[in-house]
């Protein structure tokens, strides 16, 4: 074959591959049809990749090989995590993509020089400064993620004035790069540069805000992609970048509408600092507790429940406890939906995917617009290891820091149970007049352990 | 300004087009293998790596590639696995009478 035909044929391929992603992520959009989006994928990606091992301009074949042999062996255990784990398998994978985006930039680069273009350094200069600042940054929320790092946000005084002047650094050096493309020693400052605006950006973000920070990241990932794309005139990236950066585009969006906030208020407000002196203002207040006893009574009496679950369900993994509730429930002809919240847990549907994983069917999942509607015909609404997501004062209280977020109505249940390990505030530190209520009952434990409790209750008392 | 440019311009922006009215109908349900599935088609820049890697160029390019080979290609793997593993979990229905 001659080499025009050969290349026409790999064009063809990643074409195909380009139409096979449109239509994967076309058939996510319901349960039915997920699984056959992810074969598209798989036979766009078998195809793109196929088609690049048959370019002739390929010389050898010992390190490809052999790094997609690793690559298998790394990515094969990171699909097999468990769904707890999951938020930092996702945030690691943003690193490794913008990890390799940024390199090849960079090689495209010093391939290229003294011979890049302005034009072109432009796009490079604009690709690496992406891909090396969310390689960093979606390492740093991995490490949040897996509590290696700490998840309160860390701040000091100045810290938006660094973080921005770092940026600014970055951009100028780019700047510079484009005025004289082949200032070799430049172009390292400003890959370094980027790569500690990346730890800077996200360092201060607290554990609460990262629903929004994976998805700004995965926008990121998204976009480095498509910009390499630009730089190396590949359609196929510029359209599975320009996916992948919407999808984290719009996902973040989500996630801000869904907390009341905007971009630069996470990025820059570091959330969770400053409600400290609020919370120490409240009086004493007294509420009510009840037993696993109790607490099985009521619900076995009652006819619809309302399971709110958060952050505290996933980290007591009590999912495949709440399964055995919803099912002992059930089987006594109680109706039981579970109310999520789009920001609950740490990262986008991490909350339907738990549960998912716990067996609990899909129907069962309701977003919060619609469970809200319920709300006030619902007997009991029992809320496992949530907490600002459920906060009254968002709706009443104009001076709370959460004012304004939209919320589960769990108040207007008629009775409201919370398990909760202690009266201590949340993550941000906001308190939760629901807690107070005449018809809220606090059930104080481990989420796991007093669901397990209520489950033994229901059967019958013997355990 | 590069032919090349404006037309990869258009590419893009018809695609973000296209990827918001498909995303903007994937139900919240889905959002983390929506998350995972978009993260494992973005790991075609494999292709550009297999490239670099492959051609040679210099030391440098060659080592960086390889490196980009590996990351990118275990996102791949690792993220179509995933995406599977999380929508078999999804099941509709009739919760089982025991």
């Amino acid at each position: 074959m001659t080499p025009e035909a050969t290349q026409q044929l790999l064009d063809f391929a990643y074409i195909a591959a380009t139409v096979l992603f449109i239509l994967a992520i076309k058939w996510l959009s319901s349960p039915v049809s997920a699984r056959h989006g992810v074969l598209a994928g798989e036979i766009a990606a078998a195809l793109a990749v196929g088609a690049t091992l048959c370019n002739p301009e390929l010389v050898a074949y010992k390190w490809i090989i052999t790094t997609l042999i690793i690559g298998a062996a790394v990515g094969i255990p990171l699909g097999m995590v468990h769904m707890t784990a999951v938020p930092q398998r996702t945030a690691l994978s943003h690193a490794f993509g913008a990890l390799s985006a940024a390199l090849i930039g960079i090689a495209e680069y010093y391939v290229g020089v003294p011979n890049v273009t302005r034009f072109g350094m432009a796009e490079i200069g604009l690709e690496v400064i992406i891909g090396s600042l969310t390689f960093t940054g979606s390492l740093i929320a991995a490490g949040k993620l897996q509590e290696i790092l700490p998840q309160r946000p860390i701040v000091y005084r100045g810290q938006n004035f660094v973080s921005l002047s770092v940026l600014s650094a970055a951009l100028l050096l780019a700047i510079a790069l484009v005025i004289n493309p082949a200032n070799t020693v430049l172009f390292p400052i400003m890959v370094a540069v980027a790569l500690v605006f990346g730890v800077l950006l996200v360092t201060p973000i607290g554990g609460a805000d990262m629903p929004t920070v994976i998805s700004l990241l995965n926008s990121y990932a998204g976009f480095s992609a498509a910009l390499l794309g630009f730089v190396l005139n590949s359609k196929v990236l510029v359209v599975a970048g320009a996916l992948d950066g919407s999808s984290g585009f719009i996902l973040s969006v989500i996630m801000c509408k869904a907390m009341n906030r905007s971009f630069t208020n996470v990025m820059f407000g570091a959330f969770g600092q400053v409600q400290a002196g609020a919370a120490a203002a409240v009086e004493e207040r007294t509420v009510r507790s009840a037993s696993p006893e109790e607490a099985a009574g009521i619900l076995a009496a009652a006819s619809s429940v309302v399971v709110v679950p958060g952050y505290g369900m996933a980290v007591a993994q009590a999912q495949h406890k709440v399964r055995e509730l919803y099912d002992a429930l059930t089987k006594r002809g109680v109706d039981v939906k579970f109310g999520i919240h789009p920001v609950a847990g740490r990262m986008p549907g991490h909350m339907n995917v738990l549960l998912a994983e716990a067996d609990i069917p899909y129907e069962r999942l309701v977003e919060m617009d619609e469970i809200n509607s319920d709300m006030p015909q619902t007997d009991v609404a029992l809320i496992i290891g949530a907490n600002d997501v459920t906060n009254p004062a968002a709706r009443t209280d104009t001076s709370s820091p959460i004012y304004g977020m939209p919320i589960l109505d769990v108040d207007k249940a008629r009775t409201v149970m919370v398990i909760k390990r202690s009266m201590s505030p949340g993550f941000a530190g906001i308190d939760n007049p629901l807690y107070y209520m005449d018809r809220t009952l606090m059930l104080f434990g481990d989420a796991k352990n007093f669901v397990g409790s209520i489950v033994r209750e229901l059967a019958g008392g013997h355990s | 300004m590069p032919a090349d440019f404006l037309s990869n311009l258009y590419v893009f922006i018809l695609a973000g087009f296209v990827g918001f009215e498909l995303i903007k109908r994937v139900s919240p349900l889905l959002h983390t293998p929506l998350m995972s599935l978009t993260n494992a088609l973005d790991a075609i820049v494999v292709v550009a790596a297999i490239i670099i890697a492959g051609r040679q160029e210099t030391p440098l390019a060659t080592v960086l590639g390889a490196i980009a080979v590996a990351a990118s290609f275990s996102n791949m793997v690792g993220g179509f696995f995933i995406t599977d593993r999380m929508l078999r979990m999804f099941k509709a229905g009739k919760p089982k009478q025991p």
